[in-house]
């Protein structure tokens, strides 16, 4: 019996292994690089317990709460405040992990048809799930293990060692919990992107129930395994059960995947695929139409994403001078021209990074292009009446309405919760204002995309690069002291910040001719190079 | 009158020469068989007769256009099927050849309909649910459901059961008898026999031979199976016999088209019991010219 089932597992882990010998290590040291670093910057941002208690207030707020966990503001050490600001949001990253390794080892491999290769050779029927689990398992063993030891390593006085270890199992049975997850749904759905959906949206909710829970009800807590995560209280009570909780819930979780993976067929889903569209709707029938269909549920996300992100951001701002009473560090990043309120100061610098991020799915909406020649599917477009020029703007136009209503969302969303935490808050007009004033330097971004897919598509990526500079020198611009110069060299430094500057037109109107010239470079390229498929 | 005509195509990947000098022309009206191992240049030539890919040097030009220059122009009247059909996965069948249909202009509902029953596809699954034939058939039905003057077909059969082949077969056959063009790569001998008017063969990105099968046919030889009373002497002594086999008592053998006259009188004196002869298939004409060029390879091999 063991024979027929569970043949070949170990081989088939050391296969995994072998697929993901870099995947693994870039989670692990990525997770483990943002984990052990925070603790260090924490010692010297709030070096002494009077900044910490301050910063334990502005956390005790029912947003913080919604967002990080309940805290406990009487012994609000460094370790505490490590584990209390970093522990959930990691283990949501952790959970991330276990999602994408479980769904690409097996509802993503029985797609591609790898399995079924797999599944003719003498392999157990269940052996693919359980290498995968296995492989997963240790990997989150590792990750607890390096965490808990870093951690103990770095010798702070209120981080010990059971709480360092406890601080690495909570991450690694999250891992463990989710990958139990994800086997799940990969039995349900019937495609690799319905796992990913399923096991996201799992995760959310868990995320959503545990946040109203620790604001409202402990008890819905509890219905969550991420309001487990916060139960552990590491470093201050360092409770373990909610460690054999997860480990437990995970045991079942993997017995559930193995029996429906057992009583259902090779690349079938336990959940019914309902029958599409006969015919396209008059929408899709044009470029335009297909370059937004394609990316609908991608969009909708960034945009729920976005809106979310402005009322995280807005929550806290009625607690802002509070926050930054007594911490040099903090203020010197935020707070630089005399005359504005540390919280007119603090939302135009947020709205600056707000703009960044929101350049994020534009980009990507315009970077869309290149990866359906990638995959070869332009042919298909090309070799009918659509010309190369027809099919960029197609997707520049919806790259160039998302990045409207990206910013447009996020600013939205800091008003609503500004308006909510705020005794004096801004007027939307006002508030909006400061958001939308990069407009023109998103559209330059998606210039420099546009270009770069046009001229040479090898360079494609580099766009990233240079998001990535824009928000480095500018969030970190006024702490590092760079020169002016540096800021120059990306459009959002170009921008002014309302309210301290004021609002010109002339950036804006030469940033968006900038973008118009990129844009129409980018097209004529596209017109002269050979298309890969 | 000449529908595509290509002039001395030339294209290069940075150091590597796909096409060579290609010359190729499809008539008003006929059925072109393109023919060619894998990597061949088949591909390469039509995607730079669509436009996708830009010639390094020489002419392509369709219906009197450029192939480059005048893309959209040229393909509002043309209908391509590759043979790796990559669909989008969350769109249906249905939704995909609708926007095909749409992109290229026109629209014949009564046809696609028709199409999509006699292809027997499911066009409400999406797409990443179907096979490679299936994604196929939804190629098939938006080119045929268009009205094109010219049908580019890229190894258009491949993954499609011999039954739905057969409905291939009869969709380019209506269109032959429709007075339009078709330009068809295959690897499928007998599907080209069977439907194309002239052939062209193209070997490491070189024409090697085009004309219509009766003219490649005089290239080629005829097989003979012959059973006589006395053994046939000297046999391989005569020019343009190749290939002796002895099979059963009978001989196996192979003539030049030239030479078939002066084979079969010499054959002739021995008494023939058995007599069989059979014209060269198309499979033969291409193996003969992959066996010249094994032969010329060994034979370098040999010398050095």
């Amino acid at each position: 019996m063991a024979d027929t089932v569970y043949k070949g597992t170990g081989r088939l882990s050391r296969l995994i292994i072998r697929r993901d010998r870099i995947r693994i290590p870039i989670w692990l040291i990525g997770i483990s690089f943002f984990t052990l670093i925070v603790p260090g910057a924490f010692t010297e941002l709030y070096s002494s317990q009077e900044q910490r208690d301050v910063m334990a207030q502005t956390m005790e707020n029912p947003a913080m709460v919604a967002m990080v966990g309940p805290v406990d503001i009487s012994n609000y050490t460094l370790g505490v405040m490590t584990a209390h600001q970093m522990v959930l949001l990691t283990a949501v990253v952790v959970g991330l992990m276990s999602i994408l390794l479980v769904t690409r080892h097996t509802r993503g491999d029985e797609e591609n048809g790898q399995t079924e290769m797999v599944r003719s050779l003498p392999v157990g029927r269940l052996s693919t799930l359980n290498a995968t689990l296995l492989v997963n398992t240790l990997t989150n063993i590792l990750l607890a293990l390096i965490i808990g030891l870093g951690l103990f390593s770095l010798n702070i006085e209120s981080m010990d060692l059971e709480g360092s270890l406890l601080y690495g199992a909570t991450l690694g049975a999250t891992g463990i919990v989710f990958a139990g997850v994800t086997a799940v749904f990969a039995q349900l759905s019937e495609s690799a992107r319905g796992t990913i959906g399923f096991s996201i949206a799992f995760l959310l909710i868990a995320y959503i129930v545990r946040g109203i829970g620790d604001v409202s009800n402990e008890a819905l807590s509890w219905v969550s395994p991420l309001g487990w995560v916060v139960q552990t209280e590491i470093y201050g009570a360092n409770n373990w059960w909610p460690i054999l909780l997860m480990l437990g819930f995970s045991i079942l979780l993997f017995m559930v995947a193995n029996y429906l993976n057992s009583i259902r067929d090779l690349e079938a889903g336990l959940l019914p695929a309902k029958p599409g569209r006969k015919n396209a709707s008059a929408f899709l029938q044009s470029p335009i139409g297909l370059a937004f269909r394609l990316q609908r549920t991608g969009i909708i996300s960034w945009a729920v994403g976005m809106y979310v992100l402005g009322v995280s951001y807005g929550s806290i701002l009625g607690d802002i001078d509070s926050f930054f009473e007594g911490n040099d560090m903090m203020k010197q990043m935020f707070v630089t021209e005399a005359g504005y309120s540390v919280t007119e100061q603090f939302v135009s610098m947020i709205m600056m990074v707000i703009a960044i991020i929101a350049t994020i799915p534009p980009v990507m909406a315009m970077n869309k292009l290149y990866a359906e020649e990638k995959k070869g599917r332009l042919s298909h477009l090309l070799a009918r009446a659509v010309s190369r020029t027809r099919l960029m703007v197609s997707f520049f136009v919806i790259a160039a309405i998302n990045a409207f209503v990206m910013v447009s969302l996020a600013s939205i969303g800091l008003w609503n919760a500004a308006v909510a935490t705020m005794d004096d808050p801004f007027r939307f007009g006002s508030m909006y204002q400061m958001g939308i004033v990069y407009y023109p330097a998103m559209l330059v971004m998606i210039g420099v995309a546009v270009l770069l897919i046009g001229i040479s598509r090898k360079l494609t990526s580099f766009i990233w690069l240079y998001v990535f500079y824009s928000f480095i020198v500018l969030y970190m611009g006024a702490l590092f002291q760079f020169p002016e110069w540096v800021g120059k060299l990306t459009p959002f430094g170009h921008i002014p910040q309302l309210p301290m500057d004021e609002l010109t037109w002339m950036p804006m109107v030469l940033l968006t001719g900038i973008a118009a010239i990129l844009t129409v470079i980018g097209v004529i390229g596209y017109n002269r190079r050979d298309i890969e498929g | 009158m000449s529908v595509l005509q290509v002039s001395n195509l030339t294209k290069r990947f940075g150091k590597f020469t796909a096409l060579d000098g290609v010359n190729l022309e499809v008539h008003e009206g006929e059925v072109f068989g393109f023919i060619g191992p894998n990597g061949a240049g088949k591909s390469t030539t039509i995607r730079v007769l669509l436009g996708i890919l830009k010639a390094t040097s020489g002419e392509a030009t369709i219906f009197g256009k450029d192939a480059w220059s005048d893309a959209v122009e040229i393909h509002k009247r043309i209908a391509y099927v590759p043979g790796d059909v990559n669909l989008w996965p969350n769109l249906t069948g249905g939704e995909v050849i609708d926007l095909f249909v749409k992109l290229r202009g026109g629209n014949n509902i009564s046809k696609r309909e028709e199409l999509i029953e006699r292809f027997d596809l499911d066009p409400t699954k999406k797409c990443r649910t179907y096979s490679k034939g299936n994604r196929q058939k939804v190629a098939l039905i938006a080119a045929f459901s268009s009205d094109a003057d010219l049908y580019i077909l890229d190894e258009p059969t491949s993954g499609l059961d011999p039954l739905m082949e057969q409905v291939f077969q009869q969709c380019v056959f209506e269109a032959k008898q429709a007075g339009k063009s078709v330009l068809l790569s295959s690897h499928i001998l007998s599907e080209v026999e069977k439907l194309c008017d002239r052939v062209g063969i193209i070997r490491q990105g070189k024409m090697i031979e085009t004309g219509s099968l009766k003219e490649l046919r005089h290239l080629t030889r005829t097989n003979f199976l012959v059973e006589t009373k006395e053994t046939i002497a000297d046999l391989d002594g005569l020019s343009g016999v190749h290939d002796i086999e002895e099979r059963d008592g009978a001989l196996s053998f192979q003539v030049d088209t030239e030479d078939l006259d002066a084979v079969i009188k010499h054959v002739s004196r021995f008494g023939i019991v058995k007599f069989e002869s059979s014209p060269p298939t198309l499979e033969d004409l291409f193996m003969r010219h992959y066996e010249e060029k094994e032969q010329t390879e060994t034979g370098a091999g040999g010398n050095s």
